[in-house]
């Protein structure tokens, strides 16, 4: 049994993109915040808190899920995969490229919640259906760009663009 | 947007988990994935004392079909259900059901026990359990005992499991030879809570429909085979009977609209697919 009381900090270690990290955090602090505030990680963006906006969301042992609805403390020796864990080497994924290509990003906010996504969802579902995609990118607020890019750089990322995209 | 302070505890086995229950009482909560319960800490709606956390759980990891039951433990995520290759044909409603809940992001943390523990009337596994006529099996130190889905949810957020019980698992009568199932929802966007949601059953003697997010929480009713104009006339007063309320997100006259129609597409649907 492990018993954590409210008033201390407790070391946290996950293995984010691979490499062993710590800190420290009292049992409330978010695992979004932990990342951001205690490991200096910002890719990962905060918004609403409480599991709507989609923009927090992270790979926990492969699993796309909420970094604002899971505590720091259970997360606590397991691998946790941000958005800056994708480019290797300086060079941007095939999606990232194809994010940059449709214009599937604006103010860019929403957009590291959505490639995490996308790298979990892409793995089980490799040439999604528009509709398909659609309900999966429910779980994500876009303000900027009516999510039409977005849809149009995983289609062309998986092979299934038709038409001649905009310039 | 922060949680205030709580102790956490993570349990290394569900007796240890429910002696922390028992002692803990009223200021405890159980955390599993935590998709309804972190939203409500988050926002301060609760300020529990302590979180016990039963996600890594492995003795609730089970999912079996058995003696005529779908047994779902607490610690499966409602994405594991789903992804369960013979979930169509062992509890179809199920499969129809689950798409509707929340988002990938979170079913894949979600757990189905949990969403029942939660209660909330709107919620589509409390549906579900109640319009199959599932059970939930409830522990605690002193006891284990089950409940039919009826008994169980008594109102919004307010269920018949004590302070010092865990919904250790619940589970789903496997579906029976000649049934049709079917599933509409109607919210603002997909994933939304629902404004209404319908569960229909049909087989060669009756139907049934259950019908959440109008009453404080999902009611069922029974019909023989009805059709025409005397499906609507009965749809109509169970619309009625389930006593909706105005809210933010839609008005009682609307929601009795949508039991009237979707109900009756969830219905004929049903009926349509039975084998």
């Amino acid at each position: 049994m492990q018993a954590l009381t409210a008033e201390t900090r407790h070391p946290v270690t996950i293995i984010l993109n691979g490499q062993r990290r710590s800190g420290y955090a009292h049992p409330r602090m978010l695992l979004s915040d932990f990342l951001r505030h205690e490991l200096g990680a910002h890719g990962t963006r905060v918004g609403c808190e409480h599991g709507v906006c989609g923009a927090c969301t992270i790979r926990i042992d492969g699993v796309a899920q909420r970094a604002c609805l899971t505590l720091a403390v259970q997360a606590d020796n397991r691998r946790v995969d941000t958005v800056e864990g994708l480019a290797k080497e300086g060079r941007m994924t095939a999606l990232q490229e194809a994010f940059n290509r449709h214009h599937a990003l604006q103010c860019g906010f929403c957009t590291a919640g959505i490639l995490m996504s996308l790298s979990d969802y892409l793995e089980r579902v490799p040439k999604p259906s528009e509709a398909e995609l659609r309900d999966m990118l429910s779980g994500h607020l876009c303000r900027c760009t009516g999510y039409a890019g977005i849809v149009r750089a995983v289609m062309d990322v998986t092979g299934q663009l038709r038409e001649t995209p905009h310039v | 947007m922060k949680p205030a302070p709580f102790d956490y505890l993570r349990p290394a086995s569900l007796s240890e988990a429910l002696a922390a229950l028992a002692s803990g009482g009223d200021e405890a909560r159980i955390l599993a994935g935590g998709q309804s319960l972190m939203p409500m800490l988050n926002m301060r709606l609760v300020q529990p004392r302590l979180l016990i956390d039963l996600s890594l759980l492995d003795e609730l990891r089970s999912l079996e079909a058995r003696d005529g039951w779908l047994t779902v433990g607490a610690a499966v995520t409602q994405a594991e259900l789903m992804a369960r290759p013979t979930l169509a044909e062992e509890v179809p409603l199920l499969a129809a059901a689950l798409p509707w809940i929340g988002h990938f992001q979170t079913r894949n943390r979600g757990t189905v026990c949990g969403s029942i523990a939660h209660a909330d009337p709107s919620a589509e596994l409390p549906l579900c359990l109640v319009a199959l006529g599932g059970e939930v099996m409830l522990r605690s130190a002193r006891k284990r005992r089950s409940l039919p889905a009826a008994a169980f949810f008594l109102g919004p957020l307010t269920t018949a499991k004590e302070a010092d019980e865990i919904i250790e698992a619940v589970r789903f009568p496997l579906r029976k030879a000649e049934t049709g199932h079917a599933f509409r929802e109607v919210a603002m966007r997909h994933g939304d809570f629902a404004i209404t949601a319908c569960a229909a059953i049909a087989d060669r003697n009756g139907l049934r429909l259950a019908v959440g997010g109008v009453a404080d929480r999902p009611i069922a009713r029974d019909w023989p085979l009805l059709a025409g104009a005397e499906l609507d006339e009965a749809l109509n007063a169970f619309a009625w009977d389930l006593g909706g309320d105005d809210d933010q997100h839609a008005t009682a006259r609307y929601r009795r609209s949508l039991v009237r129609r979707i109900g009756r597409t969830a219905i004929e649907e049903a009926l349509a697919c039975r084998p």
